[in-house]
């Protein structure tokens, strides 16, 4: 799993039929010191979370699709929790 | 998944027996301000997207998802037209 900052959303009418219902966010991952790292990628929210939050993203096909909660959907990113902090002990 | 602009089409007469009746397109990743970044590369179209437009796609296995019924050797696939995006850094 990433942790990664939201920073907006996507809105699609036309989309592949397993998405319905589904709330797409972008999301920037980010490194330990809060920096970004990468490029911003698209995420499927399943835990409702919101712009400027700090969250947890699974990348993988399997346990992003079972966010959305349908097997089979065509997803490989999802957000899968909201961080309150993170402790990093011990230096970078 | 990914932003991305269609920016081709790509005919293939000679391919996997999976492949058959599939649409490949032509993709630029973009970067939420729009920028191009990283190399185009084909995707599988499973929504009826266009040259031009704004889409989704995922990279992977997942991406031969909308074709369930055959397991179409594909690693990308457009799953969403988008009509617009809000970004807030």
């Amino acid at each position: 799993m990433q942790i990664a900052r939201v920073i907006g959303n996507v809105v699609s009418t036309q989309k592949h039929r397993k998405f319905e219902g589904a709330k797409l966010m972008l999301v920037q991952p980010l490194n330990a010191d809060d920096t970004p790292r990468g490029n911003a990628l698209l995420a499927v929210d399943g835990v409702g979370a919101g712009i400027h939050e700090k969250v947890l993203v699974v990348l993988e096909g399997r346990a992003a699709a079972e966010t959305v909660g349908r097997k089979g959907t065509p997803v490989d990113a999802a957000i899968v929790g909201i961080i309150d902090h993170v402790d990093i002990h011990g230096h970078l | 998944m990914n932003l991305a602009r269609v920016i081709g089409d790509v005919v293939v007469t000679r391919k996997d027996e999976n492949l058959h009746g599939l649409t490949l397109l032509i993709v630029q990743p973009l970067t939420p301000e729009r920028e191009p970044y990283g190399k185009p590369l084909v995707a599988v179209d499973s929504v009826g997207a266009g040259v031009g437009e704004e889409v989704f796609f995922v990279r992977g296995k997942e991406a031969s998802f909308p074709f369930h019924t055959v397991e179409a050797p594909v690693d990308a696939g457009i799953v969403g037209i988008v009509d617009e995006w809000y970004v807030e850094r």
